[in-house]
């Protein structure tokens, strides 16, 4: 068992003929992901990457039958690009672009709330389940196939938490990168709410960061909800307030929220621990096996 | 993008939102001119970008010549929150019976532009919303729709605006927004919002913060974002195209992703050190890109030792240090200890080929902090 995607899910690649499309792609088959065709707009009719490509994200899903799409997008089309995906009614859209004006993000995210698409990201680098599927940009050779589900909103840290995992032979379900950006498709909530319904995820790793209170209501929601056992680690603990760490979602405010403190607080009060380094995320799952 | 006070104002007046008359001085001589043009009181404002200027010393009001130039050359100069005040704003004093608190930002959790309006205005206005949220009005904007006007009376009126300034505030906030989505602003804050004795209404301060991600279509606003680097080192991030952050340690910081920098700073933290800065130099990590990060690090004079990881991911590891090698090679010496650590794909083979007499080599990310923070140590005695 996975979450949001398997070997049956049918990709189509927005943006496939630009030099990160079409090399993440490749990557992606390489893998053994079922990517099925290329959208570009003027650039229909040509191949790209092995697969057909066609103008059009309609046209692609009409054709190839496909129901989730991995937009690698520049961020001045990348709005445009989401909006194609979610009005084509895929089943899950996965935008790895980053710097997506945020004024953008509001009006996708305005347009999500009333269709039945999921999107993961803007500026994450995707989703993979082990064995079967990657959808991104992650380097599927670190990870394993395994029980311990995996939320992050940074991308090298998930990369670096897979590895103490995959070293000490404990593997994934699947894991999720939802971005590093202020306004997000999928939350931390709604994976693990998918992970908590899983039924071979026995543990779930969850790594936030400082800015917004995503991680708060993460926290609220795993104490009130969850029975699966959840490891956890925040980085920014270091972050001055007023700075942009990175990620545009990254930043501690003024007056003190999205500190690194008060999530990790929070999920301490809901009986998650919190590691101080990586290494001890891996500890805790290690004695939640 | 934090914009300056004084451009804020400025593209303020220019849609129609009245400020006081005001002149920005870099010099005594020119606070002089602008206090003799304006008249008294006028107030001496420091432009930094620093929040809460005026209890730190950074705003006086002067009452008369004397005082304009004795409040001129304290704060030309001074150091406010470690940055230095290069320009003041000198502003025509305001007769005010009363201030308001107007805003509009991104309700990240609603993914929605919001107004707030409060008419506790004047004082910080982040401790009004923890003690007493309910003086502040709020009405959500739906961003595919924009503003209704109505929207902004709504939240004027219910915040308990005097019925006679009403019409005037919500016409200034609706600006305010205008603002907001033309220039693909994060924020924009005037506090306050003063109400004269002739019941006249005007913007006293302002804040505008623009979206980074944007100023590829706000021109004029990335022109500002040139001029108004307050730090050589972040001007130069910048010239580079770096995520960087300046902080106050003396351990250097280079890595990939946002999420692990954090990481490798709070780590530096966690064993006893002081990170000197935030640097991610995203993916690939190319020769020229490690070369350009090396330079900003050795360029920071607080930084006594480096600390770089990379987790390799689609680049590999091998690639990783062929980069690091060949930047390695452009410095004529290594002027503070660097220890690297590379990570994930063929790192091992990574780490055998890189250039051990020039650089230190950790296997895991907890003992290349280790070590970086024990040579810092060793430089800083």
């Amino acid at each position: 068992m996975s979450i949001f995607v398997d070997d049956d899910t049918r990709v189509v690649v927005q943006g496939i003929t630009g030099g990160e499309g079409k090399f993440h792609a490749e990557q992606m088959i390489e893998y053994g992901t079922n990517v099925v065709a290329g959208a570009v707009p003027g650039k229909g009719g040509q191949e790209a990457a092995g697969v057909p490509v066609y103008d059009t994200v309609n046209e692609a899903v009409e054709a190839e039958d496909a129901d989730a799409s991995v937009i690698f997008v520049p961020p001045a089309f990348a709005a445009d690009a989401v909006f194609e995906a979610l009005d084509t009614d895929l089943d899950l859209a996965v935008a790895i672009t980053e710097g997506i004006p945020t004024q953008d993000m509001a009006k996708v995210n305005k347009r999500l709330g009333e269709t039945d698409t999921r999107l993961l990201g803007p500026n994450c680098p995707g989703i993979i389940t082990p064995g079967e599927a990657k959808l991104g940009i992650l380097p599927g050779n670190i990870f394993a196939e395994g029980n311990v589900g995996l939320v992050s909103r940074s991308g090298t840290l998930t990369y670096q938490v897979v590895d103490n995992l995959t070293e000490r032979g404990i593997g994934q379900t699947t894991a999720i990168g939802i971005g590093g950006d202020p306004i997000i498709g999928t939350s931390f909530i709604d994976a693990l709410e998918a992970f908590e319904a899983d039924d071979e995820t026995d543990a779930v790793v969850m790594c936030g960061e400082i800015g917004g209170e995503d991680e708060e209501e993460a926290a609220a929601f795993i104490g009130e909800h969850m029975d699966t056992p959840v490891a956890g680690f925040i980085a920014g603990r270091t972050a001055p307030p007023g700075k942009r760490m990175g990620h545009a979602g990254a930043i501690v405010s003024g007056s003190g929220t999205g500190t690194a403190e008060s999530k990790i607080d929070a999920l301490n009060d809901a009986g998650v621990p919190v590691g101080d380094t990586p290494e001890e995320v891996a500890d805790h799952v290690e004695s939640f096996l | 993008m934090k914009l300056h006070e004084h451009q804020a104002k400025s593209i303020f007046a220019d849609a129609g939102i009245p400020v006081p008359d005001s002149r920005l001085a870099a010099t005594v001589e020119e606070a002089l001119d602008a206090v003799d043009e304006i008249g008294y009181p006028a107030a001496i404002k420091a432009q930094v970008h620093v929040g809460g200027r005026g209890k730190a010393g950074g705003i006086k009001i002067a009452t008369d010549r004397e005082e304009a130039e004795q409040y001129a050359e304290e704060i030309l100069g001074m150091d406010l929150k470690g940055y230095t005040v290069e320009e003041v704003l000198v502003e025509a004093g305001v007769d005010f019976v009363d201030e308001l608190y107007v805003g509009v930002t991104m309700d990240r959790g609603e993914g929605q532009p919001v107004l707030m309006v409060s008419t506790e205005g004047g004082v910080d206005i982040e401790e009004v919303a923890s003690e007493n949220p309910d003086a502040i009005a709020r009405e959500h904007v739906d961003p595919a729709f924009g503003l209704h006007p109505y929207q902004a009376r709504k939240v004027v009126y219910e915040a308990g605006v005097d019925a006679d300034v009403a019409l005037d505030v919500a016409s200034i906030l609706s600006t305010l927004y205008d603002l907001y989505e033309d220039s693909d602003a994060s924020e924009i804050e005037v506090n306050p919002v003063m109400i004269t004795s002739d019941r006249d209404v005007v913007a006293a301060d302002a804040v505008m913060n623009i979206d980074e991600d944007a100023l590829f279509r706000q021109p004029d606003l990335a022109e500002l974002a040139e001029a108004s680097y307050e730090d050589d080192l972040e001007r130069k991030a910048g010239e580079y195209g770096f995520d960087y952050v300046r902080l106050s340690g003396n351990v250097g910081i280079i890595g990939n992703g946002a999420g692990l920098v954090m990481t490798t700073l709070d780590l530096v933290d966690y064993y006893g050190g002081k990170p000197a800065n935030f640097l991610d130099i995203g993916g690939g990590a190319k020769a020229e890109r490690v070369t350009q990060a090396l330079d900003m690090v050795f360029s920071d004079p607080n930084v006594d030792s480096v600390v770089f990881n990379i987790f390799g991911g689609i680049t590999r590891g091998d690639e990783v240090a062929k980069g690091i090698n060949e930047a390695l090679a452009e410095f004529d010496e290594i002027p503070k200890p660097v220890v690297v650590r590379l990570a994930g794909t063929n790192a091992e083979e990574g780490m055998e080929i890189l250039n051990t007499d020039l650089i230190e080599v950790e296997e895991t990310l907890e003992d290349a902090v280790q070590r970086a923070v024990k040579n810092a140590e060793e430089v800083a005695q």
